[in-house]
């Protein structure tokens, strides 16, 4: 039996605690630290952000709107313009988009669906694994190991699908011997080793949601007879759509900023032109790596301008896709 | 109704009914469906042997393969036609294509990691070739002459002065964002999100135009590890983020329950939680600043010979030395290019398996190598 020990209490007159919010000794020299640390990441990072948008500022006065349209990079008669390389580094990160996403899809759902229990943490692994592999090495794997059979293929597209503006190549494809050189170092072949560095990431995220498909509903399909893809089309891929389309959207940002293995693959060219197949073309990114040594003032304020573009282009790619990502039923839980 | 006997009524065996069929397991498949679905994609590549290689002009292993990939998935679904409905052919091509694309990006995975290894092994095995520098070495030179000392050292020195400036800067502003917070705070973290968004050639060119351009600093270690700290810095200053936020906020309160301060609850209680994620986000930092190439391009300049002073003018790194190096064209020179790269690869890969034993859980029932790291991890 509990008794109340209310009666034998003392009356003392109750004095409320008091409660204290305000920090005290060391506290107060911790927050005080750590919300300095985070000023100065603020003033680094946002500093960044803030010089480049100012350097831009007399580069877009001085060339205005030509500046986004003109094709050449002459600096030594004034005439500067990313019209060129814009497209140039949308055609290389399309191409890598368009290898990489069926690519990562299937991995995604093999590793989420299809691949026996026991093989699925070694597979993650290997996945992020391939996140971290540098991106000279696959620049290497792409120049040196890719580049001869990219190029009969796309002698193959030329051939059969050349009438296709974007497949044509300014060269004879039924030539006694055929100009290979024609074929390489184009948006295509940089475009492949781009896509090996856009995958891992999207991959990653795809698989990420797919794992998180409530498993009730999985059953549900399994239990009414459907079978493993029939489950996979109606309840993984709907779920997972946010997931599908965020990860590559944060794949293309990746894409659009490498600089290194398109470096070393294409030969540059200043021409709007949209044979992907075809040799020569040009990043914003390859244009700062082979332009900013002998630039001079108001040249490096150009650069700079070109790259605060492309940050822009990849900050709203990247926000879209943390938007479309966190907008989608993916990832939200469900009663099941 | 009230006459009819209480209990379950059995229904009467009859002896016309038809022999029961024996049960369908569902995880496991027959062997009529193993043979038909491996005796199909044998067929496939056969079928592709010939077309390829002995009907038609597309010699090679590449159209041996497109070929044989279509090849086996027709037959795979004309095989399935056969016996099943088209519920089942769909299914089966499904599987085939989602198998065949996993199967692809594991080969280019493998052989991107091969490749580099067989192009770049001959020069490994002279002991010079770690001990050296390229000073007076020409890329006609045999392996016997030269390394990539100084490109290792240079590499180790730019990323550690990057990772001293990233880690304190990095993990302090992740406490500030979850442990202070605040209406501050939140611009922080989407400040340092859109960072994150910063191509890597971009910051390479803010460090060139700052320090190199306008404050006259000579192109130098200590401008490359600036370069990769300002790409770094966004990095781990997000992924600490992320694992300081999933610490459970149950052990938070039960610190400060006990009358413990805000300091001694994420000094005690929050980092020491935190500790794999944390190790494990700087190593993957670590990595993916170690393999950078652009931003080191535009601001350190390459040495052939070993410099230690971080302020000593024009200094190499390993994925600098592996561009400049190929882009020489000279076979010997990329042969040494390659055993460069496969040093970096180590290198990459040792770091990364690190941070998958560290990110590993304490009690796991899984494998020695864990329970000998938590071994170590319980003595030191």
């Amino acid at each position: 039996m509990t008794t109340l020990a209310s009666e034998e209490r003392p009356a003392q007159q109750a004095v409320p605690r008091v409660l204290a919010s305000t920090h005290t000794g060391v506290d107060r020299v911790f927050a005080y630290v750590a919300r300095s640390t985070g000023a100065t990441v603020l003033l680094i990072t946002g500093g960044i952000g803030l010089f480049l948008a100012l350097q831009s500022v007399p580069t877009l006065k001085h060339y205005g709107w030509g500046f986004f349209t003109e094709t050449q990079w002459q600096p030594e008669s004034d005439v500067l313009g990313i019209g060129a390389v814009l497209v140039g580094t949308f055609s290389v990160a399309m191409v890598a988009i368009v290898v990489a996403f069926p690519l990562s899809l299937a991995t995604a759902l093999y590793i989420s669906e299809y691949a026996p229990a026991w093989l699925r943490p070694t597979l993650v692994s290997l996945v992020d694994l391939m996140a971290a592999v540098p991106s000279i090495v696959y620049g290497l794997w792409g120049f040196f190991l890719l580049q001869p059979h990219a190029s009969e293929v796309a002698l193959f597209l030329q051939r059969h699908l050349g009438w296709i503006p974007i497949f044509a190549v300014d060269a004879d494809p039924d030539a006694a011997v055929w100009d290979r050189s024609r074929y390489t170092a184009s948006a295509f072949c940089a475009g492949l080793a781009v896509a090996m560095m856009v995958l891992p990431m999207a991959c990653a995220v795809m698989r990420q949601v797919f794992s998180q498909t409530p498993l009730g509903e999985k059953e549900a399909a399994l239990a009414l007879g459907s079978t493993r893809w029939g489950m996979v089309r109606t309840v993984v891929l709907p779920f997972g759509r946010g997931g599908i389309i965020g990860g590559t959207m944060l794949g293309l940002g990746r894409a659009l900023g490498e600089t290194i293995a398109v470096l070393l693959i294409i030969s540059p060219a200043f021409d709007v032109k949209p044979r992907i197949l075809e040799i020569g073309t040009s990043t914003v990114s390859a244009l700062i790596a082979g332009r900013f040594g002998e630039a001079t003032d108001s040249q490096l304020s150009a650069l700079l301008t070109a790259g605060f573009v492309l940050f822009v282009i990849t900050l709203v790619i990247n926000t879209l896709a943390a938007i479309v990502v966190n907008r989608s039923r993916s990832g939200v839980g469900t009663d099941a | 109704m009230s006459a009819m006997p209480v209990g379950t009524l059995l229904p009467a065996r009859s002896d016309d009914a038809p022999p029961a069929l024996p049960r369908r397991g569902t995880s496991t498949s027959n062997p009529e469906e193993r043979f038909v679905r491996i005796g199909s994609w044998i067929g496939g590549f056969a079928l592709s042997w010939v077309i390829t290689q002995r009907l038609l002009p597309m010699a090679g292993p590449t159209w041996f393969l497109i070929v044989g990939f279509l090849g086996g998935l027709a037959l795979t679904a004309i095989t399935t036609a056969m016996t099943g409905s088209a519920v089942e052919v769909r299914d089966r091509l499904a599987t085939a294509v989602v198998n065949a694309g996993a199967l692809v990006v594991g080969v280019a995975l493998l052989t991107t990691l091969v490749f580099v290894f067989q192009r770049g092994w001959k020069p490994l095995l002279h002991p010079n070739f770690f001990l050296d520098d390229m000073a007076a070495v020409g890329p006609r030179d045999p392996f016997t002459r030269g390394g990539i000392l100084h490109a290792i050292v240079g590499s180790l020195i730019q990323v550690g002065i990057a990772v001293c400036v990233t880690v304190p800067l990095g993990v302090g502003t992740a406490v500030f964002m979850t442990e202070i917070g605040g209406r501050f705070a939140t611009i922080v973290r989407t400040v340092v999100e859109a960072m994150t968004a910063l191509p890597s050639i971009v910051a390479g060119l803010f460090i060139y135009t700052v320090l190199i351009i306008g404050l006259g600093f000579p192109r130098s270690g200590f401008c490359a590890s600036m370069a990769i700290a300002v790409m770094m810095l966004p990095i781990i200053a997000r992924a600490s983020d992320v694992v300081l936020r999933v610490v459970p906020s149950g052990l938070r309160e039960a610190s400060l329950a006990l009358g413990a301060s805000r300091w001694k609850t994420v000094w005690h209680v929050v980092l020491p939680t935190a500790r794999p994620g944390l190790a494990t986000a700087l190593i993957l930092g670590i990595a993916r600043g170690v393999g950078e190439t652009s931003p080191v391009l535009l601001t350190s300049g390459a040495a052939s010979f070993l410099v230690t002073n971080p302020n000593g003018g024009v200094m190499n790194s390993l994925p600098l030395f592996i561009y400049t190096t190929v882009r020489s064209g000279e076979p010997l020179a990329i042969a040494r290019a390659f055993a460069a790269a496969s040093v970096l690869l180590f290198l990459v890969l040792s770091l990364f398996v690190a941070a998958r034993l560290l990110a590993r859980p304490r009690s796991t029932k899984s494998g020695r190598v864990a329970r000998l790291v938590t071994r170590l991890r319980e003595s030191s």
